[in-house]
């Protein structure tokens, strides 16, 4: 069941699809409406999502399952729902994509903090346990726990996927640039430490997603190089949003995107995609340089 | 006595809460916040002092840390643990009036949002400031900030949002504030968020960290 593994193995470097939070909202999603939910309501609107980065080149297609814990969907009383909102978003993807890309279940994070003691370790094993199997009963062929920034959730996480699933697990988490140059997590995590406690937890693949952009990606990129022996995985921002004419917009276009992923490659990125604000252009472009890069090996 | 007030402004800066707590490893087994808040007052400090040369002080450091990010989320956390176990001792004095409280802020995140790791940040290094804070929780409407600012009369409202598209949200309820409440400053923060954005939508202050908001209103607390 190392669908992905096999994959990259042949492949050498794969394109990850881009923004769903994004998509979504520019396909109607209200703030304060349930994202999720909309695998239940609208299944034929998400569907156009994997559908569209599959067609513009994505090898790797997420789900719209970010926020599908205990934690964010009790917000909207759907906590008895964790199974079928976590299958079905499986299953759309994997009918979007029609068999041209290899299904990520995404695992977001629970949005509470441990040491708060608002939850505690186990009730967050259950929920992630929960989410976890019901995303590999839908099909996925890997799970994605994305834009974490603890490590001790993050462990929590990827063991409840390890016990309840035969996936393979990629571990991503968010940075921001400190005054002094370096990048840490919210929690003040630096990519040496989370190499050196996460990968312990038994993942694939480690790496970065949302954050500041692009280019950034490639500082990150070069840390966790220096620790980690494992296949290295970007999903950046198209930049940060700035408020145009009453609208959001990110800076960072498809062809400026291009111009960096040579250098996500060299140091050291094999799995390339986007996050926030990133469209099915952005993954068309970089999957245009990639094919270029992998021509050329 | 100058020493026990700046060893209980260290215990909350490093998070030391009590004798028992094992955090931090160098200062196991040393009385914490809890211990020397208690002995302060029972030698005779008055709890105003405490309050502001020991409680106030150990939080605005790590408030300043915190905003040249050599202090983290977990490190405000467990400094908020400290201060508020020692609290305990000092409430009294409040209730009895002793001692007064800097003002009452109100703070919640925006309509559409449901993220709060911020708002609390900030909401524990105001109310570690000394201030009052009535936190109205996430997802909050207009209405509700409005309603809440009615009944609870106080001197700040405080609007967070991490969202791109829930900030979009904050010039509405700035609008309904201040429609109500023309003279409520009304302060902003979030990830995404600019000086700009909130200029645009008529917002008072936008703070790029907790310690900043914090400086603004015992600024207009100054001035009024």
């Amino acid at each position: 069941m190392n669908r992905l593994s096999e994959l990259l193995g042949i492949k050498k470097l794969l394109v990850c699809d881009g923004a769903w939070g994004t998509m979504l909202q520019n396909k109607g999603l209200k703030p304060g409406e349930c994202p999720e939910l909309l695998n239940l309501t609208y299944p034929k609107l998400v569907k156009e999502i994997p559908e569209a980065y599959s067609k513009a080149g994505a090898e790797l297609v997420k789900t719209n399952s970010f926020g599908g814990n205990k934690y964010r969907l009790s917000h909207y009383s759907l906590e008895r729902k964790i199974f079928e909102i976590n299958k079905t978003a499986a299953e759309i993807s994997k009918d979007g994509v029609k068999d041209k890309a290899l299904i990520l279940g995404s695992i977001g994070p629970s949005g509470v903090i441990l040491m708060m003691g608002d939850t505690s370790e186990e009730e967050m094993y259950e929920t992630y346990s929960i989410q976890a199997s019901a995303l590999e009963a839908g099909g996925a062929d890997a799970l994605l726990i994305e834009t974490f920034s603890d490590i001790q959730e993050a462990i929590i996480a990827i063991k409840a996927a390890k016990d309840n699933t035969n996936l393979e697990i990629i571990s991503t988490f968010t940075f921001e640039k400190t005054i002094d140059g370096d990048f840490k997590t919210m929690m003040g995590y630096t990519p040496t430490q989370i190499c050196e406690e996460v990968e312990k937890a038994g993942i694939g693949y480690i790496g970065t997603n949302c954050g500041n952009g692009f280019e950034a990606m490639a500082y990150i990129i070069k840390e966790f190089k220096e620790k980690s022996e494992l296949p290295l995985v970007v999903n950046a921002n198209a930049g940060l949003p700035t408020i145009r004419d009453k609208g959001i917009y990110y800076p960072e276009t498809p062809e400026y995107v291009s111009s960096i992923i040579s250098k996500l490659v060299e140091a050291g990125a094999s799995i390339i995609g986007g996050c926030c604000g990133t469209t099915p252009q952005h993954i068309n472009e970089i999957r245009r340089v990639i094919d270029i890069m992998r021509s050329k090996c | 006595m100058e020493n026990i007030l700046e060893k209980i402004a260290l215990c909350v800066e490093r998070g030391k809460v009590n004798k028992a707590s094992l955090f931090p490893a160098d200062l196991k087994g040393e009385e914490g916040a809890d211990e020397l808040t208690l002995k302060a007052i029972n030698s005779g400090i008055h709890p105003s002092e405490i309050l502001n040369a020991g409680l106030i002080e150990g939080m605005r450091r790590i408030g300043e840390k915190f905003r040249l990010n050599k202090a983290f989320v977990p490190d405000v956390l467990i400094s908020a643990k400290a201060m508020n176990t020692a609290m305990i001792h000092i409430k009294p004095f409040f209730l009895s009036n002793e001692i007064k409280s800097k003002g009452k802020v109100l703070i919640g995140t925006v309509m559409g949002d449901l993220h709060d790791i911020g708002k609390n940040i900030v909401g524990m290094i105001i109310r570690g400031g000394g201030w009052e804070v009535i936190d109205v929780g996430v997802d909050v409407t207009p209405k509700k900030f409005v309603e809440t600012a009615r009944t609870e009369k106080p001197d700040a409202i405080c609007l967070s949002a991490l969202l791109t598209t829930t900030m979009l949200n904050m010039e509405n309820i700035v609008t309904e504030i201040k429609g109500v409440f023309p003279k409520m400053p009304v302060l902003v923060g979030g990830a995404p968020l600019t000086m700009e954005y909130a200029k645009s939508i008529n917002a008072d202050f936008y703070s790029p960290d907790p310690q900043k908001a914090l400086d603004f209103l015992n600024n207009i607390k100054h001035t009024k």
